[in-house]
């Protein structure tokens, strides 16, 4: 470890980009570590990233986007850094933009930096799918805690300590971390903000939410975990 | 005797809608593992508030009576609970046999670097 700060790149079969989100990492922030979860992988994603001096972490099966981001906070906590960014290991995220989430970071006012590609100038154009299912939680988000969060499904943000800690407990989701997650850190008094970054469409076309079913479940999973988190105690 | 069936109806759908609820507060259910039950809660509620609605189901089935309508359903309802619990013990049968594996050579690999085999 050389740093207090860490990048995670949880990643499932992206063997095709992740050379290149690692280097170009380690062109622009030299000084930060990087570790890449390789949620059971078909490909040669971890062969790749080893080779590329990032440190891999590789589940022995496919466990879900949400528990890939957990064995990171994990390994984060047990190594002691105090600052961690997520970014996908797909290339979707401009890699200039971890400058402004640690920047904000490190300001110390806020827990959470969130990566909102809607801040920004122009966006790449979402499916009507994906576009209706953020316009939903946007309007949950807001009603339940007054606060306008324009991306709440962003896999590109920054954390510190604080939120690491809370986000290695039991109750983090496996599967799809996204609104419900954002809902329940404000419950615990987490201070969010929320900056522009840039985001390229997938280059493969690939998506967590492919087809209706998934889509329909995502829904479905997300309107009842936001549901139960208002009325959990803890 | 008709109306108490319909009320014992929308209130066992009510229960078992409050029950899955409080498992899944508790973390005692998954989200994923509680939807077949909430369409089922939801289903039993839309039927007994919508009588009719049970009658058109049971002409169009071909059934003899509402009764065995629900239990057909019923029926429907529990070969897919245990599907679905069919898949899950098979992956889970998969990932426990990889997790012992990938355990057994950890333990060999640290227990020789300990004894200075290598």
């Amino acid at each position: 470890m050389c740093s207090n700060t860490l990048i995670i790149i949880p990643s499932y079969n992206e063997g095709n980009s992740i050379l290149k989100v690692i280097t170009s990492i380690r062109n622009y922030y030299s000084d930060i570590d990087i570790v890449v979860i390789d949620d059971g992988s078909t490909d040669d994603t971890a062969i790749i990233s080893n080779k590329a001096g990032a440190v891999v972490l590789s589940h022995p099966f496919n466990i879900g986007y949400g528990a890939s981001l957990q064995t990171g906070y994990k390994y984060a906590v047990y190594n002691k850094y105090n600052f961690l960014i997520q970014i996908d290991g797909d290339g979707q995220h401009d890699i200039k933009g971890i400058g402004d989430l640690i920047r904000n970071l490190k300001e110390g006012s806020y827990d959470v930096i969130l990566g909102s590609r809607f801040l920004g100038k122009d966006h790449y154009k979402l499916s009507i799918f994906r576009l209706f299912g953020i316009k939903l939680f946007r309007l949950f988000i807001y009603l339940l805690t007054k606060q306008k969060i324009s991306d709440p499904t962003t896999g590109f943000q920054a954390m510190n300590k604080k939120v690491l800690k809370i986000y290695t407990k039991d109750f983090f989701p496996s599967d799809y971390p996204d609104a419900d997650v954002i809902i329940l850190l404000s419950k615990l008094d987490i201070n969010i903000k929320e900056i522009p970054v840039v985001m390229y469409p997938n280059r493969e076309g690939k998506s967590m939410h492919k087809n209706p079913i998934t889509v329909l479940y995502y829904l479905f999973k997300m309107i009842l975990s936001i549901c139960v988190t208002l009325i959990r105690k803890d | 005797m008709f109306i108490n069936i319909n009320l014992l109806a929308i209130i066992l759908g009510i229960f078992i809608f409050i029950i899955i609820i409080e498992l899944v507060r508790r973390r005692k259910l998954r989200e994923e593992y509680s939807w077949l039950w909430l369409l089922t809660g939801s289903g039993i509620i839309i039927l007994a508030v919508f009588y009719d609605l049970l009658l058109d189901i049971t002409a169009l089935i071909g059934a003899e009576n509402p009764t065995s309508t629900l239990f057909f359903f019923s029926t429907i309802f529990l070969i897919l609970l245990c599907l679905q619990f069919s898949v899950q013990i098979s992956k889970h049968t998969d990932q426990v046999r990889k997790l012992a594996q990938e355990l057994t050579i950890l333990k060999t690999v640290l227990n020789r670097r300990k004894n200075n085999i290598e």
